[in-house]
């Protein structure tokens, strides 16, 4: 029982909208996926979201936002986690994200957006294909 | 890797010490070498162990006492245990949204654990995360429980002072708290005491512990407001006060031999058990003697004695 490994996931909601329904509904159906959800709370800063993943060793970082500041918001996200060494954490997204975006934002490592209306078996699917749990020798 | 790992832990490097923290965590071979090299590194920090019923105020005063450390220069480490989902053995850690603003504050360290089917309160490894956090230079360990009731006591066995919360107006207050839980406290807390009925539950609480208590250490009830952070002088002061009680009663070196035996017998039980079996499962034995007691061929004792005598 000890040995088994864990999805661990953080479900964080970056800058100021402080609609939080959509990330507790998918941090829910993560966890009834059998995944180990770490739920943030509202208005995180991007160094509070990569400075959690740091300190969770988390596998994957979801970040929920409405507010439409995502082109701002995720990159510096990205960045912190960067300087952090947490280069190597699958990113995904959701909330209120125009279609034009997706390009900029699977740049940046954002391989997953799920806008309104995406199926929570969707993104449970996706984060268990992209986010196993990685082994010891995989993550050095 | 792991002499590498260890290393940069030592140093104060994040990183690795999440790194290990994880291989800890999930049993890896891994994570058995570094707490082998960080064992001698350990024994330096306080362990202050937080318990209290669903909805008491545990992640919000482990936040305030937090706080109330770094005012002082002490460097933080916190392990905060939340349910796993019986049915879906997945679980949501919520504790730090009660202590987002420790996040960015270097001095502090914040991990979350799910209890992965264990019972008493914590997650099968948190003395270990807590051992890691220890080696890592944490001058203080704050662990916080699940909500507990009244069997989910392991947490004196982790924690040099163990705090348990109460809060006031939730029926019969002390009821809610009382044998098992309300044992084990070395401190008493009544959160939300900016409440009604406060004073109340803080006279019951003081009657009930006049019942009977070991010598030479009268447990203080604190009343706090811990989201506004009143009480947390008052409890970081009793936490000291704890530590010179245990330090000059010799309390501290009994407990310290007490948790050398038990870590050691649990050890020596999981090896001698890994053996028997790395035997018994090779060469079918094990499932041989499960079906003679299925049948009732065997007692389940003689079957075991048998497994035992096998392996040699």
């Amino acid at each position: 029982m000890s040995d088994e490994r864990k999805i661990k996931v953080i479900i964080a909601k970056p800058g100021l909208d402080g609609h939080d329904r959509g990330a507790k509904v998918v941090a829910r159906a993560l966890r009834d996926a059998g995944m180990e959800v770490v739920y943030t709370g509202i208005r995180q800063t991007p160094e509070m979201i990569a400075e959690t993943a740091l300190q969770e060793d988390a596998d994957a970082v979801g970040l929920s936002i409405l507010s439409g500041a995502h082109l701002e918001l995720f990159p510096r996200v990205v960045e912190e986690l960067q300087k952090r060494g947490m280069d190597d954490v699958v990113l995904f997204g959701g909330g209120i994200i125009p279609h034009e975006d997706l390009p900029k934002l699977e740049k940046l490592g954002f391989k997953g957006i799920f806008g309104p209306g995406a199926s929570t078996l969707d993104i449970v699917e996706w984060v268990r294909k992209n986010a196993p749990a990685r082994g010891a020798a995989s993550r050095s | 890797m792991t002499d590498a790992l260890v290393a940069q832990l030592l140093e104060g490097d994040k990183r690795a010490l999440t790194r290990v923290l994880s291989y800890v965590e999930n049993g890896l071979p891994e994570g058995r070498e570094a707490m082998k090299a960080l064992f001698s590194h350990s024994g330096h920090a306080h362990i202050v162990g937080i318990t209290g019923p669903t909805g008491s105020g545990k992640s919000t005063l482990v936040g305030a006492l937090a706080r109330e450390y770094r005012s002082r220069g002490r460097s933080v480490g916190i392990v905060a245990v939340d349910p796993t989902s019986p049915f879906s053995r997945g679980a949501v850690l919520g504790d730090r949204i009660r202590m987002q603003d420790l996040t960015s504050d270097p001095g502090v360290f914040i991990r979350s654990m799910a209890t992965r089917g264990a019972l008493g309160g914590l997650a099968p490894t948190t003395n270990d995360v807590v051992t890691v956090m220890d080696a890592a230079h944490k001058d203080v360990i704050i662990v916080e429980t699940v909500g507990a009731g009244q069997d989910e006591v392991e947490v004196a066995d982790t924690a040099h002072t163990t705090i348990v919360i109460s809060v006031p107006g939730a029926g019969d207050e002390v009821q809610a708290i009382k044998a098992g839980i309300l044992e084990i406290a070395d401190i008493l807390v009544v959160n939300k005491s900016d409440q009604p009925r406060a004073d109340i539950t803080a006279q019951q609480l003081h009657a009930y512990l006049n019942l009977g208590r070991e010598e030479g250490w009268e447990v203080p009830i604190i009343k706090a407001v811990a989201i506004k952070g009143q009480g947390a002088v008052e409890l970081a002061d009793a936490i000291d006060r704890h530590r010179g009680f245990l330090e000059s009663s010799g309390r501290l070196e009994e407990a310290r031999r007490q948790r050398a035996r038990r870590q050691l017998l649990a050890l020596a039980q999981e090896e001698l058990l890994s053996r028997v079996l790395a035997t018994a499962e090779g060469n079918g034995r094990l499932e041989a003697l499960v079906e003679a007691i299925a049948r009732r061929e065997v007692d389940p004792h003689t079957a075991a004695e048998r497994l035992i005598e096998a392996a040699g």
